[in-house]
């Protein structure tokens, strides 16, 4: 057999696919697939092997291409309906072309040997050859997952298990997106488990569907089990609606009040776009509040009757008759919602610290309040609070020099509620996402609007994983300041609507787009770690058997 | 020793004219003939051949209208086959250097074959040691006059030699399709030409 027929041989067995035949580092490399490739078998978002002549380059396809030796053939198209002929023309007339974007060198030097993979420096020499990636390689550089570790899912067309390190993760706040429907409830239900399983936070979740806590439905309508099944003695369901959870047959550990006496200007003003209050009308709670005082002016406010009384009260602070009435008309939305009384039994605040403070996630249900008005007010209102111990403690922490409070994780859905550029500034929420790690505090936000959500928080963000995004805007906001940025946009809008991630930033070594990990069914939650009533009686049978023989 | 058909008698290093023994007996179009230069083995393809008459003033005539068939002339007058002679062109497209070292080389000799020298037509075995490389059809896409068709020819020719046929078709379409990539036409009549 001739040199060259043995050559393409050999390199269908080692899964060569072709050459590299130009690129920059900024921009990745152009690689020519080899005859024996057919662009048909090639996927975005899968990863490769480039053999180059100091070492070895990893690197993910981001884009695939047609091109032809020459342009005439595109006016006249040899005979393909021939067999021989179209065989012939494949790869070499008209080629295949993919597009490369090196992440991470995997050997060559004293350093990587140490260190792990390195970020790539440099690009691979011209005609270096282009492999597919072993799972060998793609294991070594996301770390072999370990009996009792998490992971969120596999590669592309592998077998291996994608660790992510739930301690890494909760260090900076982090955000789930993608479009309706595409799984982000799911996805960060299993972050959750991730971070419980390895005791990596505390996490205080604002449930605004109920679909954490207890149980959830998956798109096919199953149920799956929620955080508390699965970890009963780490997590605490508190509900804002006692009703709805006792009909869904949900053990609470505590029923969430709000007093009136406990809500602020603040509060009402973050309310704003949702109760569509003017500006005038939010400036306005401030004056009512040193009018009445702190903890009264809502409840004094509420309570007046009549116009002549309103018209009193907006003369007496300077405000204007129908500011006043629109704010009064406005706020009495939020006697609809049963939670808040004039005053709480039970200081909810204090109650969550204690749980988190114990190390017990809490999640909060809203059950019928799964309006947004009901949700802002109440996430708002509580990690505020939350938020302000959590500094003291650290601040408290550094200058006795005790150990700092356990990281807490806080989980918000509908976030650029809270995050949009107009209040980012003002909110709690836009101060821990930018404060950072400072004081243990960290967002997980799950939003499907990420172009709602302010610039500088999206920087900010350490890991994002998404899901299928087909909005422009919101495309580009997610991958704001991220090296490889259009590169990466062509990955982020093939992927699947099912099941189907990328992850990049602090907790992956490099851009992954996974197969997330099956959940819902009794194998997935024995690999999580649950144990059946059954077999939970059967271990202790066999323990007190051990024990008194 | 394998029989030899014919004598050069115009050599030059791209190709050489040999007449043959026998009349209208020339090797195949495109079929893969050698010679000797010295310790030099020649190869070449055959590119043309023609039969015409001894002396270039003098053209043959017509002489068959009186017999049946087409042997008869010759019959009936013997001394035409004397006066008649077949020659063919081929196109240098290698050489070996020494009976010893295999190596063959798919370019140009150091020297033009010798005037005289035999020329012989390759075997099978020959052919299909010869067609290993497929750089020998950079010389012939380069030929003047009917390139494509000595091309196809010499590939179909070749390919008979070959464990698998349609293998080595292909691998040389592909060589040349990198070699016509300015020129798709030209491709795709070659490639008409060698399909199976």
């Amino acid at each position: 057999m001739s040199e060259s027929l043995h050559n393409e041989n050999k390199g269908e067995n080692e899964k060569r696919l072709g050459l590299v035949v130009s690129g920059s580092l900024s921009r990745g490399v152009e690689v020519k697939l080899d005859s024996a490739t057919s662009v048909e078998d090639i996927g975005v978002g899968r990863y490769v092997t480039i053999e180059g002549d100091k070492g070895r380059f990893l690197g993910m396809i981001t884009d695939i291409a047609l091109d032809a030796i020459d342009s005439r053939l595109m006016i006249n198209p040899p005979e393909v309906s021939d067999p021989f002929i179209a065989e012939v023309v494949a790869g070499t007339s008209t080629f295949g072309r993919v597009h490369v974007q090196p992440q991470l060198t995997l050997s060559g030097d004293a350093l990587s040997l140490l260190e792990g993979p390195q970020q790539v420096k440099t690009v691979p020499a011209h005609f270096s050859v282009v492999k597919e990636a072993s799972e060998q390689d793609v294991e070594w550089v996301f770390g072999r997952v370990e009996e009792k570790q998490f992971w969120i899912g596999t590669p592309l067309d592998m077998e291996i298990k994608v660790r992510l390190n739930p301690t890494e993760f909760v260090k900076r706040s982090n955000g789930v997106f993608g479009k309706s429907g595409t799984g982000k409830t799911f996805l960060a239900r299993l972050l959750l488990i991730g971070i419980i399983q390895e005791n990596a936070a505390a996490n205080l979740v604002f449930d605004m569907h109920s679909e954490y806590g207890w149980e959830g439905t998956s798109e096919e309508g199953r149920k799956v089990k929620g955080l508390k099944q699965l970890f009963p003695s780490k997590v605490a369901v508190f509900a804002l609606d006692e009703e709805s959870a006792r009909r869904r047959k949900v053990s609470t550990d505590f029923v969430v009040e709000v007093g009136y006496d406990e809500i602020e200007p603040e509060d009402i003003e973050m309310l704003g776009e949702t109760l569509n209050l003017t500006e005038a009308a939010a400036q306005a709670t401030y004056r009512l509040a040193r009018h009445f005082g702190e903890r009264q002016w809502l409840e004094c406010f509420l309570a007046l009757e009549g116009r002549e009384e309103l018209n009193e009260l907006a003369k007496a602070l300077g405000e204007h008759e129908a500011t006043m009435a629109a704010l009064r008309r406005r706020l009495e939305a939020l006697r609809r919602l049963r939670f808040l009384v004039p005053h709480a039994r039970d200081n909810a605040i204090q109650r969550i610290l204690e749980y988190l403070d114990r190390g017990t996630n809490v999640v909060l249900e809203f059950g019928r309040y799964d309006d947004i008005t009901a949700y802002v007010l109440v996430a708002n209102l509580l990690t505020r609070r939350i938020h302000a111990q959590y500094r003291e403690k650290v601040e408290r922490a550094m200058g006795e020099e005790i150990a700092k409070p356990k990281p807490l994780a806080i989980t918000i859905e509908e976030a650029h509620k809270f995050l949009n550029p107009a209040i980012a500034n003002q909110t709690i929420f836009g101060t821990i996402a930018r404060e950072m790690r400072k004081y243990n505090v960290t967002l997980l936000v799950i939003d499907q609007r990420p172009s709602g959500i302010d610039e500088e928080v999206m920087s900010q963000m350490g890991t994002k994983i998404t899901c299928l995004l087909d909005n422009e805007r919101d495309i580009e906001s997610v991958l704001t300041g991220v090296p490889g940025k259009s590169e990466l946009k062509a990955v982020l809008s093939k992927l699947e609507t099912k099941q189907q991630a990328l992850i990049f930033g602090h907790a992956v070594p490099m851009p992954v787009v996974v197969r997330t990990r099956e959940y819902g069914s009794p194998q997935s939650y024995k690999e999580l770690g649950f144990r059946e009533a059954i077999e939970l009686k059967k271990k202790a049978e066999e323990e007190s058997k051990d024990l008194w023989g | 020793m394998q029989a030899k058909i014919g004598e050069i008698i115009e050599a030059s290093t791209g190709e050489f004219m040999a007449q043959c023994y026998e009349l209208h007996q020339p090797p195949p179009f495109g079929s893969l003939v050698k010679t000797r230069e010295g310790e030099i083995e020649i190869y070449g393809v055959v590119c043309d051949a023609a039969t015409t008459s001894i002396e270039p003033g003098r053209h043959p005539i017509a002489r068959g209208r009186e017999e049946v068939e087409e042997e008869d002339i010759f019959r009936s007058s013997p001394q035409l086959a004397k006066l008649l002679r077949t020659d063919f062109t081929a196109l240098v497209v290698g050489h070996r250097e020494g009976e010893e070292d295999e190596k063959l080389h798919h370019y140009l000799p150091p020297r033009p074959a010798r005037i005289h020298s035999f020329v012989y037509v390759c075997d099978a075995e020959e052919v299909e040691k010869f067609s290993q490389s497929f750089d020998f059809l950079s010389i012939l896409v380069a030929a003047k006059g009917q390139a494509d068709e000595l091309i196809a020819a010499s590939l179909r020719h070749a390919a008979q030699a070959q464990p698998d046929p349609r293998h080595f078709l292909v691998t040389a379409g592909k060589k040349l399709a990198v070699l016509l990539g300015a020129e798709p036409n030209r491709l795709n009549t070659i490639l008409r030409r060698i399909r199976r």
